[in-house]
């Protein structure tokens, strides 16, 4: 069994408790989600994001993303082609985000 | 056997089992704010799930893309009945400019962008912008006029054209 199969995820794969993720698990399911092998850049936003949500409780948005995380939005839809927000705050470990912005 | 509401139109555990969208094409016909927003947040929505999302500005809707107007676009204070203001209060000088603030700022809360660094967004995630050609040339505009970011001044039958395959929404 892989590390990914062994901890609790909803429906969508997101992770159940935030505290069972590692970096291990984020590239399991980056591959898994089509994002492929994580560059640098990805890991600026995967960090960001998981910073983010541990520091506030929420996910940011993308225009704060664009705007903090280092990765402008263009890139970050390079980066995470099938959408940004919900692609990064899986590959962190975090809950989906909710705001429709 | 009849069928219930619900079912026509597909009871919640269907969602998901439908074959997902993948295409919008939105039009933005009023240049009001409350006009423009709209479909503003459902082309960046699509563009977060990952979805192609074109938008078409027509008529007074081309002021959401028109360099020279788009950073003053204003709630509408008169005929507007969801704003619960009398008509005469709404016409009065200032009012609108008063009510865009206030909403303005509500907005930033929310992080929600003010209209000129929105369109921008959507551009940078892939999100294509397109004016009407029959609106440009009633205006007697051109393509200088609009953001760098409007890929073309399109007829409606190539607005058609692109919107082919996927779903079309009017506000």
């Amino acid at each position: 069994m892989t590390p990914l199969a062994a901890v609790a995820r909803t429906a969508e794969g997101f992770l159940e408790r935030v505290e069972d993720w590692d970096p291990a698990l984020a590239a399991e399911i980056a591959a898994e989600s089509g994002v492929g092998e994580l560059s640098p850049r990805h890991w600026l936003v995967i960090e960001y994001m998981r910073k983010t949500f541990i520091a506030t409780g929420s996910a940011p948005t993308i225009r704060t993303l664009g705007k903090e995380s280092g990765v402008a939005i263009k890139e970050l839809y390079l980066l995470f082609p099938k959408g940004p927000a919900k692609l990064a705050a899986k590959i962190a470990g975090i809950p989906k985000p909710h705001g429709c912005i | 056997m009849t069928t219930t509401l619900a079912q026509d139109i597909g009871a919640p555990d269907a969602i998901g089992a439908a074959a997902p969208i993948t295409k919008v094409s939105i039009i933005i016909s009023k240049g009001s704010l409350e006009g423009i927003y709209p479909g503003l947040i459902m082309a960046n929505g699509a563009r977060m799930e990952g979805i192609e999302a074109n938008v078409f500005f027509t008529f007074f809707g081309m002021d959401a893309i028109n360099k020279a107007r788009h950073e003053q676009i204003k709630v509408a204070t008169v005929g507007n009945p969801g704003l619960h203001l009398a008509t005469w209060l709404g016409g009065f000088p200032g009012i609108s400019a008063m009510v865009t603030k206030q909403m303005a700022k509500s907005m930033e809360k929310l992080d929600i962008p003010p209209i000129p660094e929105f369109i921008e967004m959507i551009a940078d995630s892939g999100g294509r912008l397109f004016a009407c050609k029959a609106s440009v040339e009633m205006f007697d505009l051109a393509k200088d006029d609009f953001i760098p970011q409007v890929e073309g001044i399109i007829t409606v039958g190539e607005f058609y054209q692109m919107a082919a395959g996927g779903q079309i929404i009017f506000t």
